[in-house]
């Protein structure tokens, strides 16, 4: 057996989190830092928190953000899920390979063309049917669904696939119909694909800068596009406040989840009495 | 009961019956090209334990799921209680099925799995509690009503699954290989555990199973399936000593085959010679056939007898060498090899070996067997 380098092993661990992590903890750091420079270090303050608390545009366009993130995610949950249940479950269709690949092009599909083929469609359809008047949260919404549902679909199918089929003809069996079986059994037993796929929506969505580029309009922009606006204007380090604001966050979320699934699988384990 | 007993009895219990509780007629499934069953009639008495044997692939499986409504039936009816079930979705028939995995709702307890289909019925909670409570005890489940299936052994959980299929009282009780999921140890106690609970309720059931021993165990009657006909019908008793083709000969326990022809035909004996023996083989009672007709001759190898000196005055005998050995406990499986190479198996019960020393490797032996321990079959 190869037995691993003690040191070998600490220092590739070291120098991999140091990759990792030390620019965002510099991020961190220069967020508390007074100067107008982002390199330049010149005491600590919460100057940027304050000048970040009383930016309107920056938050406007968080909640905006937020708003789409949430939508984006129920919707592509949604269609995302009834995707993927057919490709689980319908058995080979006529057309089902065209189905499938069509589904999980997408993925592939580079986010510019996809928003550059809204884009257009967009303003055609606005030209022929009046209808989008413009471009704003509804066009950017649904770019970002039609991103998001490709991976909701393959969480879910793969979920469902594995899913044994006898459970469902069991709970049709003692007198469910088939509606009723897919809520009350169905579901329940897929619901962590569905929190994945949730989530993973909603962070593509949150962070997604190419396609709100081409569908947004005035009025409508989201924290993304106002981020990488202004640091086209120059790094500000508001800016570094802002991620210092969003990794708290990330942190706190990802620390509660976990210990709420702990917890979940401590009671699972405990033989109940 | 001689061969033409049997063969009365055999027809009387294939007849459709009119009365029956549950008939099954003329049923053909076909998937695609592909015949699962072909053309099955069968009639299952009020509590009646019935047991559909056979192996993989049979279309045993595909029978169950047309009575449960999971699969249409291609043609033919299935009629429960007089009620032909055809236009009815598996949600509205009064028949329940214990799946071979037990199908337990993984995100329910005990209770709650057991109380999900009296749920779909719209009865009251109190009722719902006193009939889940009733069908736990009944199944000595009782303590774990709050347990999830995960916290329950493979014996535990297989008794939720019989409690659920049972509290809604259905008219039909499927049980899909009952007990492949369990060890070996703990089968045979509960087979008999599962078939006095059945015996309490009085329900009328239909298993499935590729283990002849578990049918032959739990069912009242059984049917012999291949390749989507049924073989054979009968009590187990029946199917195992008087077994109507080299199929369910073979499939039903182990038995020794001998093909032949029939080389002296009266109305009371008749002789057949094998190529594998070395003298025709005489058999006490008659059959239907002309003379020279090709038959396969059936023994069972518990109706071998192992001697070192040759028996008197009976030709249905054979030397040979033993040439493998298997001690089972309570018998010893001896293989012998005739002049012929045909192998013929003997059991050998313990007993026997009380007085004598067992025969060892090489030794020469005879092989012998009484005049009515032979079953002719024709097909």
């Amino acid at each position: 057996m190869i037995k691993p380098n003690k040191k070998l092993q600490v220092g590739t661990l070291a120098v991999g989190f140091f990759f990792l992590y030390a620019p965002i903890l510099s991020l961190i750091v220069y967020s508390f830092n007074d100067s107008q420079l982002v390199t330049i270090w010149s005491k600590v303050s919460l100057r940027w928190y304050y000048a970040l608390a009383q930016d309107d545009e920056l938050i406007n366009a968080a909640w905006l953000s937020l708003k789409i993130g949430l939508l984006t995610a129920f919707a592509s949950v949604a269609i995302g899920t009834w995707a993927g249940f057919v490709l689980a479950r319908m058995g080979r269709f006529r057309g089902f390979t065209l189905y499938s690949a069509m589904i999980n092009a997408p993925l592939v599909i580079p986010e510019v063309i996809q928003g550059i083929s809204l884009l257009l469609l967009f303003v055609e359809m606005g030209k022929v049917l009046g209808w989008p008047a413009e471009r704003g949260v509804f066009t950017i919404w649904i770019g970002h669904v039609m991103l998001c549902v490709s991976y909701v679909a393959i969480i879910v199918q793969s979920r469902i696939r594995e899913l044994d089929t006898a459970l469902e003809d069991a709970a049709m069996d003692l007198g469910a119909t088939p509606l009723r079986v897919f809520f009350v059994i169905t579901l329940p037993l897929i619901s962590q694909a569905l929190i994945s796929g949730w989530l993973l929506s909603f962070t593509l969505s949150i962070d997604d800068l190419v396609l709100s580029a081409f569908l947004s309009g005035p009025g409508s922009t989201t924290l993304p596009l106002v981020v990488f606006s202004r640091v086209r204007l120059g790094l500000n380090p508001e800016m570094n406040a802002l991620a210092t604001i969003f990794i708290g966050l990330v942190t706190v979320g990802v620390i509660a989840a976990n210990f709420f699934m702990q917890r979940a699988e401590a009671r699972r384990a405990m033989p109940a009495s | 009961m001689n061969a033409a007993q049997a063969q009365a009895l055999h027809h009387a219990s294939t007849a459709p019956d009119a009365d029956a509780f549950v008939r099954i007629v003329d049923v053909v499934k076909k998937f695609g090209e592909a015949t699962a069953v072909a053309g099955v009639n069968l009639s299952v008495a009020r509590n009646e334990l019935f047991a559909l044997l056979g192996s993989s692939g049979c279309g045993k499986s595909t029978l169950l799921r047309m009575l449960a409504g999971f699969e249409e039936v291609t043609s033919g009816r299935i009629i429960i209680d007089g009620e032909d079930m055809a236009a009815l979705p598996p949600y509205k028939r009064p028949v329940n099925m214990m799946f071979q995995s037990y199908a337990l709702f993984p995100h329910m307890s005990v209770a709650a799995n057991i109380a999900f289909g009296l749920k779909q019925e719209k009865i009251g909670p109190r009722e719902i509690d006193e009939r889940v409570a009733d069908v736990l005890e009944l199944v000595q489940m009782s303590k774990y009503a709050r347990r999830k299936p995960y916290q329950l052994s493979g014996g535990q959980q297989q008794r939720v699954a019989l409690a659920r299929s049972l509290v809604k009282r259905p008219k039909l009780l499927l049980l899909d290989e009952p007990m492949s999921a369990l060890d070996k140890q703990i089968r045979q106690r509960t087979q008999i555990e599962l078939v006095n609970i059945l015996d309490k309720v009085g329900v009328t059931c239909m298993m499935v199973t590729h283990d002849q021993e578990e049918a032959m165990t739990m069912a009242t009657r059984l049917a012999v399936m291949s390749e989507g006909r049924i073989v054979q019908l009968g009590t187990p008793h029946e199917v195992y000593e008087y077994p109507n083709t080299r199929f369910s000969a073979a499939f039903i326990g182990s038995t020794n085959l001998f093909d032949g022809n029939v080389s002296v035909d009266n109305p009371d004996h008749i002789y057949v010679e094998c190529a594998a023996l070395p003298q025709p083989v005489f058999i006490s009672h008659g059959i239907t056939g002309p003379l020279g007709m090709p038959v396969t001759l059936s023994i069972r190898p518990e109706r071998v007898r192992l001697t070192r000196t040759a028996p008197d005055n009976t030709p249905n005998q054979a030397p040979g060498k033993v040439c493998n050995i298997a001690y089972m406990g309570s018998y010893t499986l001896y293989h012998v090899q005739l002049a012929s190479g045909k192998n013929v198996m003997a059991n050998v019960s313990t007993l026997a070996f009380d007085n004598v020393d067992p025969p060892s490797y090489d030794e020469e032996v005879f092989v012998s067997w009484a005049p009515d321990a032979v079953t002719v079959l024709t097909k």
